[in-house]
């Protein structure tokens, strides 16, 4: 569960985010959507705690983000935007890499690393370095990897960037599963329809506000559009650009 | 611990899979230097030797108007051969190098010696050309032996003895040991090893700040539930391995060239055994870690690997700058540069080297101070690793 509460962020005069609030329930699935440079990633990363907040809180299982941030990461599996994987490394270690730091047990990594490996359909690859990986394998590399030690709060910042028909369906198909699981997942993207298709609530931010935010019907009554672009769009303006 | 442990692992893993980045820092900085050291001194020893066996070739102008110098020079081993047609000629000759060194013997040169007048010979020469100036200064040399036996066989024939020339005797002591000698031309060692210790962590210390943000690699790394100081610390121990192996490497492969330097032949021999080696290490210890956190330090402060690379090559520099001055200045080691790093290393070798006795406090203070630095730059890496702008 990620409850977050009226989040102030600037880079210099840039105003990032003013004042972002929501949440995000377990066993369901929560949308961050909104046009680029909306304030998506930086309330994200907000939440994995790489950013601290100016003002405002947030927390993931009741730890905060800003003030208790070791025990909030202990709480998520993060993807961050355009995450990077290390060149020299094989899929398995990179994976298995990311277990042993987030403290899991020796006698478990294996057994993790083999799940994870099988859940995503890494298999194939997972012997090799992944230097010269294609990108949707990069992607299924690193969402193993935020998701190896079996986190409660799940993270992803636009994981669908870059992949390919088949590559978005398993990783639908994933986030579906994990919210079946009665996991909290919470992820970014700024296409309507993918949002629209996968979940149960939707926060449309736009100049690091929050326009709406409610279930897919919800956001069709109250911007009364029966198309979800328009209603997109229509709930984009109803925020005050600063 | 364990997960600066895990982090150490990993990247010694990494670093040992980039066979191409290893092979330039382990290989190139550590080994190439003392092989080039190693050629270039027998280079220029072979050179020192070949000079004072060889016969000189001397064009001479006049040769039958000296008969007698002739025969003298080519008693030191100078032989005369046919020169350009005068002195006008032989000066152009040696202006484009055709000939290093002419010598002209005027026409008037044997009247004006049985008159008892200086008689005048020519010696031209470049001497802005140092391989002429060798060839000179041996011919100069041939000529005042020459003056020196003519004047001692006048004297003699007023019945003076020669040696009321000589009012001087000059006995020159070199209290210099083969061993001080060497010190001399192998202090050039030091920046060898500090070179070759900073250029192996070179690559790691980039990799772990700059080249992580580049790759995308650091955001995932900071989201897992570490603290940021693990990750530094065990980053930096890895630079420090590289470091030190690439030290080590340094060490061997110049006990190895020295074995293939004629150093006895000048006269030098470096106290350079297993044991000077392995002090050297154990010396040069805690200069690693300065150099690894300075280095970490300068590349997290850059936004790309670019970057870093061209301020890391800054660093490499840095450390051999107090030598350098230090080794124009010919300054004898006092107990305040004992708390420079690099500088106090470089002085406790040339000790060793020269098998002097090694002051103890001298080596506490280079030890104590160069941790110190160590630790400070350390936990100054630390604190910028944790700022928000690490990520760029």
């Amino acid at each position: 569960m990620i409850i977050v509460e009226d989040i102030y962020k600037s880079f210099g005069k840039v105003k990032a985010l003013r004042g972002v609030s929501f949440d995000a329930p377990d066993g369901k699935i929560t949308g961050l959507l909104g046009p680029n440079g909306a304030g998506k990633s930086t309330t994200l990363r907000v939440l994995y705690t790489v950013l601290k907040p100016d003002s405002g809180s947030a927390n993931i299982d009741g730890a905060d983000v800003a003030t208790n941030g070791l025990a909030a990461r202990e709480k998520i599996g993060a993807l961050p935007h355009g995450a990077g994987l290390y060149p020299h490394l094989t899929a398995r270690e990179n994976i298995a890499y990311f277990a042993r730091l987030c403290g899991l047990d020796k006698s478990e990594i294996d057994d993790r690393v083999d799940h994870i490996v099988k859940l995503l359909e890494i298999g194939e690859f997972a012997e090799r370095r992944t230097k010269g990986f294609s990108q949707g394998q990069r992607t299924k590399v690193s969402l193993a990897r935020a998701l190896v030690h079996d986190p409660q709060n799940i993270i992803l910042d636009e994981p669908s960037n870059g992949l390919d028909v088949m590559a978005t369906r398993s990783l639908r198909e994933l986030i579906l599963k994990l919210k079946d699981d009665g996991r909290c997942v919470l992820f970014s993207s700024h296409v309507m329809q993918e949002v629209a298709a996968l979940c149960d609530d939707i926060c449309i931010i736009a100049h690091g506000r929050v326009a709406i935010d409610d279930s897919i019907d919800g956001i069709r009554q109250r911007t009364g559009c029966d198309d979800i672009e328009d209603a997109f769009v229509e709930a984009i303006h109803m925020v005050e650009p600063e | 611990m364990g997960t600066s442990f895990t982090v150490f692992l990993k990247e010694v893993l990494d670093n040992f899979r980039d066979r191409r980045t290893l092979g330039s820092a382990l290989l190139m900085g550590p080994i190439f230097g003392p092989v080039l050291f190693a050629f270039v001194i027998n280079l220029s020893i072979e050179r020192s030797l070949e000079s004072a066996e060889t016969t000189l070739e001397l064009p001479v102008i006049g040769q039958e108007h000296a008969p007698n110098l002739l025969s003298f020079l080519h008693s030191r081993n100078i032989d005369a051969v046919e020169g350009p047609v005068d002195e006008a000629a032989a000066m152009e000759a040696v202006k484009v190098g055709t000939h290093d060194v002419v010598l002209v013997i005027p026409e008037a040169f044997g009247e004006q010696l049985s008159e008892m007048i200086p008689a005048r010979v020519a010696l031209i020469s470049d001497q802005a050309n140092s391989d002429a100036d060798r060839d000179a200064r041996r011919a100069r040399n041939a000529l005042r032996a020459y003056q020196q036996t003519l004047a001692g066989t006048r004297v003699m024939a007023r019945g003076i003895n020669p040696s009321t020339l000589q009012p001087l005797n000059i006995d020159e002591v070199d209290v210099s040991t083969p061993s001080g000698r060497s010190a001399m031309l192998l202090g050039m060692m030091s920046y060898f090893f500090v070179f070759a210790a900073l250029m192996g962590g070179m690559y790691l210390a980039i990799d772990t700040t700059a080249g992580e943000r580049e790759r995308g690699s650091l955001e995932p790394l900071l989201s897992l539930p570490v603290t940021r100081d693990q990750l530094i610390y065990g980053k930096i121990a890895a630079t420090c391995l590289f470091m030190t192996l690439s030290l080590m490497l340094s060490l061997t492969a110049f006990y190895v060239s020295l074995k293939f330097m004629p150093l006895e032949q000048l006269g030098m021999t470096p106290n350079f055994g297993p044991a000077v080696v392995l002090a050297a290490l154990a010396i040069f210890l805690p200069f690693i870690l300065v150099g690894a956190a300075l280095m970490t330090l300068v590349a997290s402060f850059t936004k790309s690997y670019r970057e870093a690379q061209t301020w890391l090559s800054v660093v490499l520099i840095a450390p051999t700058m107090p030598i350098l001055i230090v080794s124009i200045l010919t300054l004898r080691p006092r107990t305040e540069f004992m708390f420079i790093p690099s500088l106090s290393q470089h002085l406790l070798l040339v000790d060793m080297v020269k098998n002097e006795p090694i002051n103890g406090l001298h080596v506490a203070i280079s030890v104590a101070s160069t941790l110190v630095i160590g630790i400070v730059l350390t936990w100054a890496c630390a604190r910028l690793y944790r700022r928000e702008g690490l990520l760029g």
